[in-house]
């Protein structure tokens, strides 16, 4: 368990103010100036050595992604770039951050922008964020008041401008290159990579795109050295993570703890155990919904890290835990992930975009009871279709956790497809186009043709 | 991707009040001199306000003159985003979010609620002209689900009672204060009365 001093954000809850005077009183900004000084060189190598991995949900090394930067500014300017776009399911941990840490990443983004040559920064926030958005602005604007922000930002001799812009609701624009897309004045369908934003980004220049959590924790890092927080969790997993613990538990909420707790103590501890006891748990999706879930079994004693969950086919995602009891309809369950990412596709691939769709309407069909037995193989099928065969790991996002239910509770699947096969005649049915008419209701029309 | 309507009855006119102009010219110095179009998603934003919180077909094409890009890119933008409305929605305009984590907790229920106090069918107007409502994605406070936004605002931790409740402020156009509906501060965990299997108190 994470002892309290070793936490980072120690206003998670809004218990100790989110002014910027309160957060002074925090340490924020304390010697900013002196850490910058360092030089770039041994911020990313400090970074480097408390192996912090994004927190965005890819887990990406952090120090990687800043080296990949130009180590000079050529003729095209830099830009860092805040993804603030939060809108995984099961996830809510960065709008706290800023909420009541905003000074954590205000002070995270000038230093981590100084060690990747950029003097502009963009913060994109989902736009249903108005509230927290407007929070932040004032942050900003107090930073600004204070000189830490501007020209010559904290007496550092580094010029440095940060700017929010609000997104529209698409939850695409989480990922990085509909985000830049996104801010360039577009719609948000993902680029081909490479090229890479660290080289080829915002309006073509090198990009460092970098997720809320991450950006807030480089100022302790760097306070209290690499080494410290490669002290918490285990080699490769190392450091504190924010938890959202949500669905059939007696307490969710959001709590910070180190990489590696089991999640049987994260759920009983924090979250007050799940609704109708631990023998009442039927799954739990680990990192947001883009991650296969996993069954009661495996969650006894499983710990929450990348390489751990990636063990057991699953992934620590954004670390958003949710938690389904018995109570609960699972296929229904997921039957409401796929609608989120039907309705999410931006549409520029195929396989996601038709797939998506065809994954949500078995899945329905399902839940009513009206699918054969062959809808399970065609499921499956449909799936591997779809991952791998996308631009952006949205396909992956869509698949994986339709794969996960199919590998963990088939069974559960195979009792509810009892239903005769809607179309009686032995007819070949386009395989894409013509999928509605395994719908019961357009069948009947089918078969007197 | 979502199927938007843009409504029928179109205003033949657009333009930026006083004020507006004021902002949008503040919104264009954030991005860099060569990259206006940058400036599409805010002063989209703005239009939506100054307009009843929809978007008409008149403030597109102005947009486009304004940032001089091509009307069908500022359309596309327009019809991508789900939180620009083509059409208009009520003065309070709820949205309920039934995405996995809120749907565990009862977001069901709240949609229920919904349909018997404002109107039967998504996005149709209530009867005395304040309120819609529409089933939107996951707004991202799944740890106080479940949960609706309306307009700006986060109404959290429900259950039917409390949704009622609200819904009836809103059709009286007397907003509750938005946050938590069961005294709960922020993310934080409530304290459980029953120890559960040995766990302290949280």
């Amino acid at each position: 368990m994470l002892k309290e001093e070793d936490k980072i954000f120690k206003n998670l809850y809004n218990n100790l103010g989110s002014s910027l005077e309160d957060s002074l009183k925090r340490d924020d900004w304390s010697n900013t100036k002196e850490l910058i000084s360092k030089g770039r060189e041994w911020i990313i190598n400090e970074i480097k050595t408390s192996e912090l991995k994004g927190r965005g949900g890819a887990g990406f090394p952090t120090a990687l992604k800043w080296s990949f930067a130009p180590k000079k500014i050529g003729s095209r300017p830099h830009y860092l770039v805040i993804n603030a776009d939060e809108s995984e399911p099961g996830t809510c941990k960065d709008r706290d951050v800023i909420r009541f840490e905003p000074q954590k990443l205000i002070e995270g983004c000038l230093i981590s922008a100084f060690a990747v040559n950029a003097h502009t920064c963009y913060i994109y926030i989902r736009g249903e964020f108005f509230n927290e958005g407007a929070k932040l602005q004032e942050a900003i604007n107090e930073a600004y008041e204070k000189k830490f922000l501007g020209k010559n930002a904290c007496g550092s001799g580094w010029d440095f401008d940060i700017h929010i812009h609000f997104g529209a609701g698409a939850y695409i624009c989480g990922e990085e290159t509909a985000l830049l897309e996104s801010l360039e004045g577009n719609k948000g369908q993902p680029r081909s990579k490479p090229p890479f934003p660290a080289l080829v980004g915002l309006y073509g220049c090198p990009t460092i795109v970098n997720n809320v959590e991450t950006i807030a924790v480089v100022p302790t890092i760097l306070r209290r050295g690499g080494k410290w927080f490669a002290s918490i969790g285990r080699p490769k997993n190392t450091g504190t993570k924010i938890f959202c613990i949500s669905g059939n538990v007696n307490s969710p909420c959001n709590v910070e703890e180190e990489m590696g707790i089991p999640l049987k103590e994260l759920i009983e501890k924090h979250a007050g155990g799940v609704i109708g006891g631990w023998k009442n748990l039927q799954a739990v999706i680990p990192g947001g919904s883009s991650m296969p879930l996993l069954p009661r079994e495996t969650c006894e004693t499983i710990k929450m890290d990348f390489d751990y969950l990636i063990a057991v086919k699953s992934g620590l995602g954004t670390a958003g835990v949710v938690v389904i009891n018995k109570d609960a309809d699972i296929i229904k369950c997921m039957a409401r992930i796929s609608r989120f990412y039907k309705h999410e596709s931006c549409g520029q691939c195929t396989p996601c975009r038709e797939g998506s769709g065809w994954m949500w309407r078995i899945l329905e069909r399902v839940v009513k009871g009206d699918a054969t037995h062959k809808d399970i193989d065609l499921l499956s099928d449909v799936t591997k279709q779809i991952e791998g065969h996308t631009i952006c790991a949205f396909g992956e996002g869509s698949a994986w956790p339709v794969q996960g239910l199919l590998r963990h509770f088939r069974k559960e699947i195979e009792k509810r497809c009892f239903a005769e096969p809607v179309i009686k005649k032995k007819r070949k049915i386009p395989y894409l186009i013509d999928q509605h008419l395994l719908e019961s209701k357009n069948a009947k029309n089918y078969d007197k043709q | 991707m979502t199927l938007k309507k843009v409504h029928d009855k179109q205003p033949e006119k657009f333009e930026f009040t006083k004020e507006n102009l004021e902002l949008a010219k503040n919104i264009l110095e954030k991005y860099p001199k060569n990259q206006k179009k940058s400036a599409v998603m805010p002063l989209l934003y703005l239009a939506q306000n100054q307009n009843n919180n929809w978007i008409p077909l008149a403030a597109l094409k102005y947009i486009g003159k304004f940032l001089s890009m091509p009307y069908i890119n500022v359309y596309e933008v327009a019809t991508f985003y789900t939180m620009y409305n083509l059409a208009p929605v009520g003065k309070y305009f709820i949205q309920v979010c039934t995405t996995s984590p809120c749907l565990l907790r009862g977001a069901n229920e709240i949609v229920k609620t919904c349909q018997k106090k404002i109107s039967k069918n998504e996005s149709d107007i209530s009867e005395n002209g304040l309120c819609s409502w529409t089933e939107v994605e996951c707004l991202g406070a799944c740890v106080n689900a479940p949960i609706i936004q309306v307009n700006k605002d986060y109404y959290e931790d429900l259950d039917q009672k409390s949704t009622e409740k609200i819904l009836d402020g809103f059709m009286n156009d007397k907003p509750l204060q938005f946050g938590s509906f069961r005294n709960r501060k922020s993310t934080a965990p409530e304290k459980i009365k029953s120890k559960l299997n040995g766990a302290e108190d949280a």
